[in-house]
This record gives structure tokens, sequence and C-alpha cells, in this order.
């Protein structure tokens, strides 16, 4: 195998062990309170706001 | 309790779907992963007030990864308390030691990645981790797409010299528990000293 070859492998290498990385992270790990409360209450703020709109 | 989730009928709710993407970028840029998560938070703040400027039918991913990169680098500027290594003066200064059996330990390629500069994280982040076309990260990155191309591929092979992966040996992460450590790993690490 000539040298561009295997650096060309290596490189297609690395971006398959950071997906794996940041795959992992994205399956596994639950989304954290704090943002579930965050867009909850960015709801709450939005129906808030129709509503004085609306009087 | 009951937790109020944004119903199924509002756009927005399609935030969530791309949290973890975001987390995960934003980790990469700020190695911290309190930082990373505040990173996040301002961003969903800030994509939510100013959804009306999002293009329905265009990638709400690389839209809200815009908005977190340019929320970093604005907190940065107002900081300025982490040294640039744009060049990679620093990282080229040291060296990670391969794995004696030849494969990539998952230390080794967190270390090495660590030490990239932080444009090329980034785009190695949006393009080998997060699936952005060149093109979506490119306008993330408000570069042209030659330049996202150039700091990937600067990256890849940084990254290679590094790990001095100069054999055949397969370079792979051992395995998901590895995996589960690096990336619980990248939640802590601070910038090598």
């Amino acid at each position: 195998m000539d040298n561009s070859n295997r650096r060309s492998r290596l490189e297609r290498q690395i971006d398959e062990n950071l997906r794996k990385v940041y795959h992992n992270e994205e399956e596994d790990a639950p989304v954290p309170d704090r943002f579930l409360d965050l867009l909850a209450q960015l709801k709450e703020q939005d129906i808030a706001g129709d509503t004085e709109n609306d009087a | 309790m009951t937790r109020k989730v944004p119903g199924p009928a509002d756009p927005r709710d399609e935030i969530l779907e791309h949290l973890q993407g975001m987390r995960a970028f934003a980790m990469s840029l700020t190695r911290n992963s309190a930082a990373a998560d505040d990173l996040v938070q301002d961003t969903i703040v800030k994509a939510w007030k100013n959804f009306g400027s999002f293009q329905q039918g265009t990638n709400m991913r690389a839209w809200l990864f815009t908005i977190l990169r340019n929320t970093f680098y604005s907190a940065k500027r107002k900081s300025n308390r982490e040294v640039e290594d744009v060049d990679g003066v620093f990282a080229a200064t040291l060296s990670v030691k391969p794995s004696h059996d030849g494969r990539l330990a998952m230390k080794d390629f967190e270390k090495a990645f660590a030490l990239l500069p932080l444009e090329q994280r980034e785009a190695l982040i949006l393009i080998g981790a997060s699936e952005l076309t060149y093109e979506e990260a490119a306008e993330t990155c408000g570069v042209a797409i030659g330049t996202i191309k150039s700091r990937v591929n600067r990256g890849r092979a940084k990254l290679v010299e590094l790990l001095d992966m100069s054999n055949d040996e397969p370079m792979e992460l051992t395995d998901n528990a590895t995996v589960a450590v690096i990336t619980a790993g990248l939640s802590v690490r601070k910038n090598i000293a």
C-alpha cells in the first residue's frame, strides 16, 4: 500500500472515530432537564404573550 | 410533575432533535461540559426568539450551529481569556504516543483531537461527526467552501501526524465502554497543559 492510500485510509478512519464518539453521545445521553425546562418555559412565555396581545 | 414539552405542531420543536448535536459541537469548541451546556442554552434562547429568520426547508442543524458558533465567538471576544492556537504552534510542540498494539486508544485520539487548532476541530466536527455538507459547514463558519475543506484536510493530517500512525495496523475505537469514557472525558477535559 503506498503512502497516499494509507493516509487516505487513516483519514477515513479518523472520520469514523469522530462519528462514533459523537454518535454515541447523541444516541445514549438523555436530554438534560434544564433544556426541556427551558423549551417549556419559552413556549409558556409565547403563550402568555399571545394571551396579552389578544386581551 | 407534568412536563410541558412543545407540541408537535410547532416547527420549533425540531430544536430538540438537534440538541445533542449542539452539545457535541459546543463541547468541541469549549472543551468544558458546563460551558458547553451554557452555550447551548444561550443558543436555544436566541434561536427561539429569532426563529422568524430560519428559512423553512433548509437545514435547521446548520442554522442552529451557526447561532451557536457566533455566540461562542462573541463571548470569546468579550472574555478574551483563551489563547488562540490558530497556527497549531502549541500543538506542534507536543506529540501523542501511539498505543503499543497499534490500535488507536480513545485517550490518544482525545488528546490528539484536543491539540488541534480550534478552527480545525470545529471543521472536523461539522463535517466528520455532524454530517453537515461542506456548503453548510462553510456557511456556518462564514468562510469559503475551500477553506472548510482545507481545515478538514489539515485537521485529519495533523491527527495522523500526532498519532504517529505510521504502520498498517487498523485504527479503531476499542469498545463501547471506551467510547463512553472518552465521551465523558470530552465533557471535563480542559486544555492540555
